[in-house]
């Protein structure tokens, strides 16, 4: 049935959307005083609000309500001056109440954007929304042998999960991204996580579920510009499965297409385990949640002084970090990319402001540091060398003291423990021979010692000269400058 | 002290600071009272005794202590069972709620906790608080006094009748359309809904949240301005309560003072649909409130015709969302949890047994209103009118203090008689329902029997959000110069039971 990726890519376009909750680190509910641990013991983080009890009422979570206007702000929105909550009606047994307080038509953040790398570019991710509402509880369906609802002869609800503060952010529809279309949202799912975890307000888990995402995709006909009818796939849990939900749709889509088929507007579930969507509710029939203004709460009017104070305090969002580190240090998007995947950016930072070049930074920790981090198995941040020991380092060899090879040596000494670079150098013995009184008796003897390299050197075969070069390092343990003790034996031999 | 019962709250509370009578006996009193009684009357689903008889020995021992008592310590109250009172049976007279005992106090009940006011139990009340005449509860309808074979209004008729028939000096009710003020109406007593936002509705529970205001019941306006006082103020756990200081009712009511008080007489609450006798009776306190001193005019809300209809729509469309909470999952009824049902079922199920029919009609109105489609039309076109009577209200206020109108269209109808036409039973709260739309306070008081039937006659008073005291000031006004026609308040009129 499906087509495979690239038949699909031939003659479709996809657009796609996601929409991700967040559940935000406060420390009590979105409208109760109860905790948020995660992990508890079930339903012991719960009060009569919180389970709904008849008469009791919400009042809003004024640090909810904060972080989601600096997530409005960090993601380029427009703040509402004033807006309300809304009651979203359905049935289910875990929400306490049958229905959601959350936001309709009156979202707090409004039209804004997240920029994302993908390769060497740059990806505009245009967001719709950022608004708040309250999680609810968990079932728990027991006696099946899916852990599912079907075939479970009763569910259990744990309600400490109703309630917590959840902020969910809707991107525009992405178009335009052709085959990409996975990397971007995966890259769009990544970059907004770095930036709620700048943010501090989320522990950002998506194995815990604190980061859920739902991925909508359609395809339209290459040439066409009316899109299609869409899916809504769910229990998108992990980044790789944000990037094979979002191609595993492409491919199932095309292949109803092409075969003439229709594509059905409904809800999806992507597994884990095979990597595809399977059929949930149809949305054919659209579910009314005659939703209305929410009675119970006051409407949301954040002053427009203190969401300016808001937006100063931000602090410094990842891609902005990314884009002005990448223009001090001279690195492609990709270079950048390379260093965000081996965790080494903050390192290569430090070490640059220890004194190192960037260059030299970058080439130490993305070298010779990520080798050894490969080697033993961690993140580079977490090896036993500072950037102040790398950059002592790099000043060395920067000095002439060190050649890159004994430099290595150096670094070998600090991982190893022995100290900082300089003890390492001195105990180790390792610093340059640069006393060219010392190397011409060196030189001497390798001619002596070489009589046919020499004679081919005098000749003008220079590059004859490498066997006597390597004989005048053996000699000095390495200790010496190569390029001065070419110069020195060419010199000597009246080569030059 | 022979009569505790006939006893006012002040005077009870007066009686039991000096001595003269512990709360114990206070509170014995009215439940020997209640036990003779509320058999014909049914204004208690449960009473309290021991809770009761226990508030009242700590209020005694606070005395023996020689700890300061508050202004209504001792003094015994009946509860609307939509209130929520820790481990105290509340069914919201719903067979939805049979058996809940909630495990919080509503603030209400913490206030009045607070003030050492003794509670004797929980009135009935039409189902949700959706009724005019207490008909609709699921535990049988409740009596008015005056006449056993007439509602005692709703839906907070168990309190108007257990204050009418002297089971309780103090009732708390709700009041959502008029459910307060026409209770007290066709029974003869002094019933207020303060400013929407006075009383925290934190543990009441909800039929309409933007509507629900909860507020005092009593004999006199003395009493109604001590239980206010009590209940009222700033509440952190009801985002609508109001954070601003009382106005202070107990000095208003004691000041029963309307020398050059703007009164104005609103047009069209009066004319066709009212009874002759009701109309009379309104005329005649009219006349009073001008040889009292005040200058009478009258004022036209226009936007007061389209009242009804709004209420309509937006009461019943927030209840069909507050009432989905109902479900059996958590706490009350549960039908057909047998091992065949599926959770959804059971669900219905329950709702299906467990709600009454005027609860099923609103939940169904609602749940319609508020449909994809249709809530421009219903419930967006009800909140425009809305904000048009407030409009309304806001002119009129201009010109006047306080303004004026019958508590309701007719005297207390006989039971059955309006059940099998709701729209007619909707029209006994023609009267009220503007002010609750508005959210301002608002207040009826009794101003005579009607020549038609000899039955009570309410005058309702209005006054602007946070200026309750006016109400007092005024009704206070008019009830001394009653008693100085009568000789006394016109509840003693009331048959023996």
């Amino acid at each position: 049935m499906s087509t495979t990726y690239d038949e699909a890519l031939e003659r479709y376009e996809p657009v796609f959307g996601l929409e991700t909750h967040v559940e935000l680190g406060t420390a009590s509910k979105m409208f109760c005083g109860c905790g948020t641990a995660f992990g508890a013991e079930p339903n012991t983080q719960v009060c009569p609000v919180c389970l709904g009890l008849p008469g009791s009422l919400p009042v809003a979570n004024a640090v909810a309500i904060e972080s989601t206007i600096r997530i409005g702000l960090a993601l380029h929105c427009t703040i509402a001056r004033w807006c309300r909550f809304a009651r979203k009606n359905y049935f289910y047994p875990d929400m306490p109440k049958n229905f959601q307080i959350s936001q309709y038509d009156e979202p707090l953040c409004t039209d804004g954007y997240l920029d994302v790398e993908v390769g060497d570019s740059v990806v505009r991710v245009g967001i719709e929304r950022v608004h708040l509402e309250e999680d609810t509880g968990k079932s728990l369906h027991v006696g099946g042998s899916t852990g599912r609802i079907h075939g479970a002869t009763h569910s259990l609800v744990d309600y400490n999960r109703a309630g917590i503060p959840l902020v969910e952010i809707v991107t525009k529809p992405v178009p335009g991204t052709g085959r990409l279309a996975p990397e971007v949202a995966r890259a769009y799912v990544t970059e907004l996580r770095e930036t709620l975890r700048g943010l501090g307000v989320s522990d950002v888990r998506m194995e815990e579920g604190s980061l859920r995402c739902d991925v909508n995709l359609s395809l339209n006909a290459v040439g066409t510009a009316e899109w299609g009818t869409r899916s809504e796939t769910k229990n998108v849990n992990s980044l790789r499965s944000v990037e094979r939900a979002v191609r595993s749709e492409i491919e199932r889509q095309s292949g109803v297409l092409s075969s003439g088929g229709r594509v059905v507007q409904e809800t999806r579930h992507f597994h884990e385990d095979t990597g595809v969507t399977t059929s949930g509710r149809s949305k054919e029939m659209a579910e009314d949640y005659r939703y209305f203004p929410e009675p119970d709460l006051v409407p949301i009017a954040p002053a427009a002084d203190w969401v300016e104070s808001l937006r100063e305090a931000l602090p410094e969002l990842p891609f902005e970090r990314r884009r002005r580190l990448r223009d001090e240090w001279g690195i492609s998007v990709l270079d950048m990319q390379s260093a965000l995947n081996a965790g080494a950016v903050s390192s290569i930072e430090a070490t640059v402001a220890a004194g190192a070049s960037a260059r030299d930074a970058y080439k130490w920790w993305m070298g010779e540091l990520a080798r050894q981090a490969n080697e033993r198995g961690v993140e580079v941040s977490s090896l036993p060398v500072t950037p102040a020991d790398v950059a002592r380092i790099s000043a060395l060899v920067a000095d002439g003291l060190l050649t890159d090879k004994l430099a290595r040596q150096v670094l070998e000494g600090v991982l190893a423990g022995e100290g900082s670079p300089d003890e390492v150098v001195a105990a180790r013995g390792l610093e340059v021979v640069s006393d060219d009184a010392a190397l011409g008796t060196a030189v001497d003897a390798a001619i002596a010692a070489d009589p046919d390299a020499a004679q081919k050197v005098r000749e003008g075969k220079v590059a004859a000269v490498g066997a006597l070069v390597g004989a005048v390092m053996k000699a000095t343990r390495g200790q010496a400058d190569a390029a001065r003790v070419r110069e020195l034996l060419l010199k000597q031999l009246g080569a030059q | 002290m022979t009569d505790l019962i006939r006893l006012s709250a002040a005077q009870l509370a007066a009686a039991i600071a000096s001595g003269e009578a512990s709360a114990v006996e206070v509170a014995q009193a009215h439940l020997d009272r209640i036990a003779a009684v509320d058999g014909k009357v049914h204004a208690f689903l449960h009473v309290d005794t021991d809770g009761a008889l226990a508030a009242a020995r700590a209020v005694d021992e606070k005395r023996a202590r020689g700890e300061a008592l508050g202004p209504l310590a001792g003094v015994p109250l009946a509860l609307k069972d939509v209130l929520t009172q820790k481990n105290v049976p509340t069914t919201c007279g719903s067979r939805i709620l049979e058996g809940w005992r909630p495990p919080y106090d509503s603030t209400v009940v913490q206030k009045l906790r607070a003030a050492d006011v003794v509670i004797l139990g929980k009135t009935n009340m039409d189902e949700f608080a959706m009724g005019s005449s207490t008909e609709n509860s699921a535990y049988g309808a409740t009596r008015n006094p005056w006449d056993l074979e007439r509602i005692p209004g709703g839906s907070s008729g168990g309190s108007s009748a257990a204050v009418s028939s002297y089971q309780a000096p103090l009732a708390i009710g709700t009041d959502t359309g008029g459910s307060i003020r026409q209770p007290a109406a066709v029974t003869g007593i002094v019933g207020v809904k303060p400013t929407y936002g006075a009383v925290s509705r934190y543990g009441l529970v909800a039929f309409s949240s933007s509507l629900d205001q909860a507020g005092p019941l009593t004999r006199n306006i003395v009493d109604a301005a001590l239980l206010h006082a009590a209940i009222a103020g700033h509440d952190p756990l009801d985002s609508t309560s109001i954070d601003a200081p009382v106005p202070d009712v107990v000095s208003a009511a004691r000041a029963a003072d309307v020398k050059g008080l703007r009164v104005g007489v609103v047009r069209e609450l009066n004319g066709e649909g009212y009874d002759a006798g009701v109309r009379q009776r309104f005329s005649e306190a009219v006349a009073l409130l001008t040889s009292l001193g005040a200058e009478v005019g009258e004022v036209s809300c226009p936007h007061f015709d389209y009242a009804m209809p709004a209420y309509y729509l937006i009461a019943p469309s927030e209840a069909s969302s507050n009432l989905a909470r109902f479900d059996a999952m958590r706490y009350g009824l549960r039908v057909g949890d047998d091992g065949t049902h599926s959770a959804e079922e059971v669900m219905a199920l329950t709702r299906a047994a467990g709600f009454g029919p005027e609860v099923k009609r609103r939940i169904m109105i609602g749940t319609y209103a508020l449909s994809s489609g249709y809530y421009d039309a219903y419930y967006g076109s009800a909140q425009k009118v809305r904000t048009l009577i407030s409009r309304d209200f806001a002119t009129a206020f201009e010109k006047f203090d306080v303004l004026v109108s019958p508590a309701t269209p007719t005297t207390a109808f006989r039971i059955g008689e309006r059940t099998d036409d709701p729209l007619k039973m909707y029209l006994a709260d023609l009267d009220t329902i503007p002010s609750n739309l508005a959210g301002n306070a608002a207040m009826s008081l009794p101003i005579g029997l009607s020549p038609d039937d000899g039955l009570p006659v309410g005058l309702q008073i209005m006054a602007p959000a946070l200026a309750d005291d006016r109400l007092y000031r005024v009704g206070a006004a008019v009830e001394a110069a009653l008693h100085d026609r009568w000789g006394h308040v016109l509840i003693e009129e009331a048959p023996a039971l």
